[in-house]
């Protein structure tokens, strides 16, 4: 305080908007570090096989052929099952917490429903060995196949390790994130806004759609594409459940593989430059198909938002 | 929250790592200061199936050299060639050997190859009645993990199986999916006795494989087989025996049925011709007893150390390890190496020089 | 509408919010009942102030890993929490629409998700390699990297949601932005920051894949913070990929810990800050 005090004030708050203009650029530094690093590292694979890399759907470390569809169609099928199931739930979550519980209720669930984030991601892929895959195998895919069969997502051999299993673990990843977000997003909605609605005389669901929820949108969104973000880069619990075979099919209960869960499955024993270099592509393209989907994802909040935003009221 | 709070925060924060980081620094009984010559602090890196086993050897070792700390960390094999190559590390070790253009890649010059330990790959699988010792021959062996045996009540199983009730189940694959060395020796088996599996699929630590369901590491294979009716995989001897999963009983060159154990891998071993860089497959050895699945583990040393005090302590411990530490392997279901390997190994170590002296007297 | 139709929507509505928490607490509870069940056999004392031993030795704990993960974890927070914070800073405060500010709100969520082993490799290319050894300090930074972007995505969605009439009531008072930011519009925001901060810190505590190049594991004490350190979730990693069913009864101990510790920093952050702030 003292050394602020001796500046004046307008040099003061011409050096924090400096300081946190430099933060924000080191952010763009940083990725175009990380891009540039993994473009390096992944030059000799792309020298090698050039946009048939994206388009091919074999992977056999063997023969040096590497082609990285297969995970590329995991990775997406399984972040997208995570966000359709994660996102209304996690959604529920805080509008629960938000809107109905009380006080002592809220801070202990909201507590708990924090507390799926701290579970390290080996553990829940141990869990999800022993306690999902199972479960799936017996339970829930018998009775899809029964009851939804018609559909090719659900047809096939129950197996339990699938993409299933993957998008559902996915899910209970990134629950705590997306109800976190959107659950303090919705603290934030002035009182007077529910209020009014209120005293308009709408019943409590009325009032959370037409006061809340439209100001907290953009805010929901936010917290969605961060969940996405972990959903796209997860490893370790994922490549435990998914059954880690580089196919396409079109069945949820097949074994598929992800980007993330290659990588990470076959770095550390890779063990000649051009597979190392591929699997460095992978991370590379990964990193592609997030600036795609946040492109997008900012398209799409940008059309929802015409509406009131969050935290603009005035 | 004003800036007043925010930098106490900051400083509190600092305090805490200073208090950390001295705290760290106390508990700890090495010299800091003066490092006296036979002193010294190792890292290595790589295989993970070597890990329990070093693991032990070191705590034993420290015993009686209570100045020589090594940490070994279990980073898996590929890695543990890169760092050593890369010279981050002060050994690796692998249970791959290194191929001739990765050894000219190496910065420190020449890398010696020194056998530590022996694996065996067994074979295991989930059968509901769960008869024991099924045998499965080399040809259904192939066939099956190719994909074109898929069902339990196959003729080609049952013919070997006389007596024994299999159950008209489908057979579901489980492998590794991470880059292993117990894939390494397992596909190497298989491209050793089937020309089919070569042409089609190969060995290395990670394959394109025909069929079946990746688990990652030995448990996550493991619990495949576990939780999977009519499943069938490979997993590292020690973890099948560790974990009571049935396993089969495979056919050796020799035509002999053999069950995996810690003598037969031996065997295998003490069989085999092994050339002087050390760098060899001992899969499908001959000899009456030798378990065909089988692997060495080895160190990676550079023949050229950097430091005295370092390279002296590494050629000690793994003289060491060969000889006296080879009695820990078979408590944690490691085969010991022949006799006849270790005078081998012993002389190779007293090619290891720093400065053209020769470290190990 | 009629007034039945409303009420019944109302009450399935609401009934549906209370079923979605229901959905998502039964996997906490299914995963922290499986940990404790696997791992609280395996805890005891010894495990808080022992080193590793091997195999078969009785009395190893993890003592070295819980403070190399404490320390890492510290690293990461004393450089990605300030830098997050302070970015988020800008793209609230300063700069909301410019060009800039969308390629730096674009690069924040391009960063959240990169694998994190890729963190790994580049900062074993980067800082390892040129050091010629794996550190605490190259650990550090490859978590701060990952959490970097997590808390300028927080911060900046709480900085938003805290009203323009508030800043306009610091301005009218005639104090400075600079102050209003950090004395008013701050302290608003604090308490999702912190949830954002506290999140952040819960997702690296847990990370394996990027520490094994750059911290990679020690089984000793670290002597400084340019020396290999040992975390948890290496421990954790290397105990869980044996064949002994010790060490794997060690290695859900370890993981029980780790939830612990996290929940244990959670808890103190709120508390404290709950403290200064009522």
């Amino acid at each position: 305080m003292s050394k602020k005090r001796r500046f004046n004030t307008s040099l003061g708050d011409q050096f924090l908007r400096l300081v946190t203009f430099l933060m924000a650029f080191s952010v763009l530094v940083l990725m175009a570090w990380m891009g540039w690093q993994m473009f390096d590292a992944a030059r000799p694979s792309i020298h090698t096989f050039g946009f048939s890399f994206i388009t091919s759907r074999v992977w056999d470390p063997v023969k040096e052929q590497f082609g990285a569809l297969p995970f590329i169609y995991g990775t997406l099928m399984t972040s997208l099952l995570a966000l359709l199931l994660a996102a209304p739930i996690g959604l529920g979550v805080a509008i629960f917490l938000n809107e109905m519980a009380e006080s002592k209720f809220r801070a202990v669930i909201g507590f708990l429903v924090e507390m799926l984030a701290a579970i390290p991601s080996v553990v829940y892929g141990l869990w999800g060995i022993f306690v999902l895959a199972p479960w799936l195998r017996e339970t829930v895919e018998p009775g899809l196949a029964k009851w939804l069969g018609f559909i090719p997502l659900f047809q096939g051999t129950p197996v339990g390790f699938g993409m299933l299993a993957g998008g559902l673990i996915l899910a209970m990843m990134i629950l705590p994130t997306i109800a976190a977000i959107s659950r303090e997003v919705m603290a934030s909605v002035p009182n007077m806004q529910r209020e009014a609605a209120l005293a308009l005389g709408a019943t409590k669901w009325e009032m959370i759609k037409v006061a809340v929820l439209p100001y907290a949108k953009t805010g929901i969104m936010g917290g969605i594409m961060l969940g996405l973000g972990r959903a796209l880069g997860e490893t370790m619990a994922v490549t435990m459940v998914i059954g880690n075979r580089p196919d396409i099919l079109p069945s949820l209960f097949a074994p598929a593989y992800s980007m993330a869960a290659v990588i990470a499955n076959e770095f550390t024993e890779a063990t000649y430059d051009l597979y190392l270099s591929a699997l460095v592509e992978i991370g590379f393209i990964l990193f592609g198909i997030t600036l795609v989907l946040n492109f997008l994802a900012r398209l799409l909040v940008w059309s929802v938002a015409r509406g009131p935003k969050g935290g603009n009221l005035v | 929250m004003s800036i007043k709070k925010w930098r106490s925060m900051v400083w509190m924060a600092v305090l805490v790592l200073t208090i950390l980081l001295t705290g760290c620094g106390g508990e700890n009984q090495e010299p800091t200061g003066q490092e006296k010559s036979d002193s010294a602090n190792l890292t290595g890196s790589g295989s993970s199936f070597v890990y329990p086993l070093l693991n032990q050897q070191i705590e034993e070792y420290r015993k009686n050299n209570p100045k020589i700390s090594i940490n070994y960390q279990s980073t898996g094999s590929g890695a543990g060639i890169k760092q050593v190559s890369e010279q981050t590390i002060d050994f690796g070790a692998t249970d791959g050997p290194m191929t001739d253009e990765q050894l000219k890649s190496a910065k420190g010059g020449n890398l010696l190859h020194i056998p530590l330990t022996l694996g065996a790959v067994a074979v295991t699988y989930n059968l509901p009645s769960t008869p024991k010792d099924l045998k499965i021959s080399p040809g259904v062996l192939t066939d099956i993990f190719l994909g074109k045996i898929t069902n339990w009540n196959d003729k080609r199983i049952a013919d070997e199986n006389p007596g024994v009730a299999l159950p008209d189940l489908q057979i579901t694959v489980a492998h590794r999916s991470d880059g292993s060395g117990t894939t390494y020796i397992f596909s190497d088996y298989l491209s050793t006795i089937s020309p089919e599996w070569r042409e089609k699929v190969g060995k290395g630590t990670s394959l394109n494989w025909p069929a079946g369901i990746g688990g990652k590491g030995n448990s996550g294979v493991a619990g495949v087989i576990q939780q999977t009716s009519g499943s069938i995989g490979y997993l590292e001897l020690a973890y099948a025996v560790q974990n009571n999963l049935s396993y089969a009983m495979m056919k050796n060159k020799e035509g002999k049925w053999t069950a995996p154990s810690l003598q037969t891998t031996s065997a295998a071993a003490a069989a085999a011709t092994i050339p002087e860089d050390m760098r060899v497959s001992i899969v499908n050895a001959p000899g009456a007893e030798a378990y065909p699945i089988a692997g060495f583990a080895w160190a990676l040393i550079y023949q050229n150390q950097t430091d005295k005090a370092k390279g002296t302590a590494l050629v000690n411990f793994i003289n060491w390890a060969i000889h006296d530490g080879q009695a820990l392997s078979e408590g944690l279901h490691y085969a010991k190496l022949p006799a006849n390997l270790v005078s081998r190994e012993e002389g190779m170590l007293k090619t290891i020089t720093f400065q053209g002296e020769p470290l190990l007297k | 509408m009629k007034d039945y139709i409303r009420k019944y929507k109302n009450w399935l509505m609401l009934s549906i919010f209370v079923a979605a928490t229901v959905i998502a607490l039964v996997p906490l509870f299914g995963v922290l009942g499986y940990v404790l069940k696997n791992g609280l056999g395996a805890l005891n004392m010894q495990f808080f102030t022992n080193l590793p031993k091997a195999m078969g030795l009785s009395g190893g704990g993890m003592a070295n890993a819980i403070v190399g993960t404490l320390i890492m974890v510290l690293i990461a927070s004393l450089i990605g929490i300030p830098v997050g914070i302070l970015a988020g800073i800008y793209l609230t405060e300063y700069d909301r629409h410019s060009w800039f500010s969308t390629a730096v709100r674009f690069a924040t969520d391009v960063l959240t998700g990169i694998p994190s082993i890729i963190v790994g490799i580049v900062i074993y290319t980067a800082v390892v390699l040129k050091m010629g050894n794996f550190s605490a300090l190259a650990g550090g930074l490859a978590l701060a990297i990952i959490m970097i972007p997590l808390i300028i995505r927080s911060t900046e969605e709480m900085l938003k949601l805290v009203s323009h009439s508030i800043r306009e009531a610091g301005y009218a008072l005639g104090i400075s932005k600079g102050k209003t930011i950090l004395k008013i519009v701050l302290p608003t925001a604090a308490k999702g920051i912190i949830t954002g901060a506290m999140l952040a810190i819960a997702r690296v505590s847990g990370e394996t894949a990027p520490l094994l190049f750059t911290a990679l594991g020690n089984q000793y004490w670290a002597r400084s913070l340019n020396e290999p350190i040992a975390s948890l979730p290496v421990q954790i990693f290397q105990y869980a990929t044996s064949p002994y069913k010790e060490w794997h009864q060690l290695a859900w101990a370890g993981s029980l810990v780790l939830i612990l510790l996290i929940i244990i920093i959670n808890l103190a952050a709120r508390f404290a800050f709950r403290s200064r702030h009522s």
